[in-house]
């Protein structure tokens, strides 16, 4: 096994949960009433729970002093191995709701698949994370339905979101170089094999909010996997490591 | 379940673990919330296992710190805290001497894990309040005041009240 694809491997899904949560923090105190302010924080909490359990084994990983703490506030955009979708911005609660729905979906079932992993430490992680998961996959379902099949404001709120937001799905089922030569010797999850039950998921939620599914053939954007980001996750690194940037080695 | 090697046994410290409690949730003792997973002593230094309860529980720092400080108080000069992540807590690991506690607290206790967790949209537990016993209850939130809960109404009563949910 080539340890750099490993370790790559571990801060992709890292990152992806880390910046998510960061996001969907970015909420706290302006949710749209006190109990899903408070929902939305609780999410931010369990995914970047589990990007700390993420980063504690990439920094075995990658050695070299490398820290939870080096990994999420010293590395570069170009280093960040993060789906786009996640990093999108807030938007309204409609574009918040749609980002979480879309990327729960598909997160429980690559972690669902990496139960099964050979990497015990990994499969542990999957399975701790993966009651989280569930619970989010849930509760942004019921969100879905609820504005989509709302009045005509909220469903019009989320025609948009998704259509913003669809062109940024189409990466979650590309696999990365790092992906795909671990995918070789059976070390990574093939995310091409999850893209028709993701699919099959997101139409029966979709069918049931009203909302219509995209037509296929829509231009896909890509490149996070590979640390080619939109201009939104530059800034986030800048408020998210602003502190460690400023004051470096501050602590608490 | 009692393991001697010179004067450390595994009783003894349950006994002291008895009296570490989750900061966020007073009533309960480490071990009502079965997340103490195992208390090795076989060597000098015992090491106790334990695991969290969500992954970002930010208590867990704090249930780590009290379990040392604790031996430490207790004689112990030297303490291993391991945790583990699998297989994952569920709220079927806590003691129903701890569910009880919780309800005394006004917490409703989780129900069994196989009842009620999966992918069932809109599906509300019938929870029962903790003040009046009644089963007439709404949820207001599936989050709560931490991780673990989610925030219920009692009809009856009117009192609004945490449920400790299930995981």
């Amino acid at each position: 096994m080539d340890n750099r694809n490993f370790s790559d491997y571990i801060l992709h899904l890292a990152d992806n949960v880390l910046i998510l949560g960061q996001r969907n923090s970015e909420w706290c105190g302006h949710g749209p009433v006190l109990e899903q302010d408070i929902a939305i924080t609780n999410i931010s909490l369990d995914l970047i729970g589990q990007a700390r359990s993420l980063y504690q084994y990439a920094a075995e990983l990658v050695g070299n002093g490398a820290t939870e703490d080096t990994l999420a506030y010293l590395r570069d955009a170009r280093q960040f191995k993060n789906c786009l979708l996640v990093e999108q911005p807030n938007g309204d609660w409609a574009h918040t709701i749609t980002r979480q729905f879309l990327f729960s979906v598909y997160q429980r079932l690559l972690y669902t698949k990496l139960l099964q992993h050979s990497d015990s430490r990994l499969a542990a992680i999957a399975e701790k994370s993966l009651k989280e998961v569930t619970y989010h996959v849930r509760w942004s379902s019921e969100w879905v339905i609820r504005l989509g099949d709302g009045t005509a404001e909220s469903n019009e709120r989320m025609c948009k979101a998704v259509e913003t937001l669809w062109p940024y799905t189409g990466e979650l089922f590309l696999p990365s170089s790092y992906e795909a030569a671990l995918g070789k010797e059976g070390l990574a999850v093939n995310v091409s094999s999850l893209q028709a039950d993701w699919e099959q998921q997101v139409r029966e939620i979709f069918s049931e909010a009203t909302l219509p599914y995209p037509p296929s053939g829509i231009w896909m954007q890509r490149g996070g996997k590979e640390g080619i980001h939109t201009e939104h996750l530059g800034y986030i690194l800048a408020e998210m490591q602003f502190m460690q940037r400023a004051y470096p080695g501050l602590e608490w | 379940m009692v393991a001697t090697t010179g004067n450390i046994s595994v009783s003894h410290i349950r006994e002291i673990l008895e009296s570490v409690t989750d900061p966020e949730v007073p009533v309960l003792s480490v071990l009502d919330l079965g997340i103490v997973r195992d208390i090795k002593v076989n060597g000098p230094v015992p090491e106790i296992v334990i695991t969290p309860t969500y992954t970002g529980c930010p208590a867990m720092d704090m249930i780590r710190m009290n379990i040392r400080m604790a031996l430490l108080q207790h004689g112990y000069k030297e303490v291993n805290i391991t945790t583990v992540l699998s297989p994952a807590w569920t709220t079927d690991w806590m003691s129903e001497a701890g569910k009880e506690k919780l309800r005394a607290y006004g917490i409703a206790p989780p129900h069994p894990k196989q009842q009620v967790c999966d992918m069932r949209l809109f599906d509300e537990e019938a929870v029962q309040c903790p003040h009046c016993q009644s089963y007439q209850t709404r949820r207001i939130s599936e989050f709560g005041s931490t991780a673990c809960k989610a925030l219920y109404q009692c009809n009856n009563c009117q009192e609004p009240f945490d449920y400790f949910k299930c995981h």
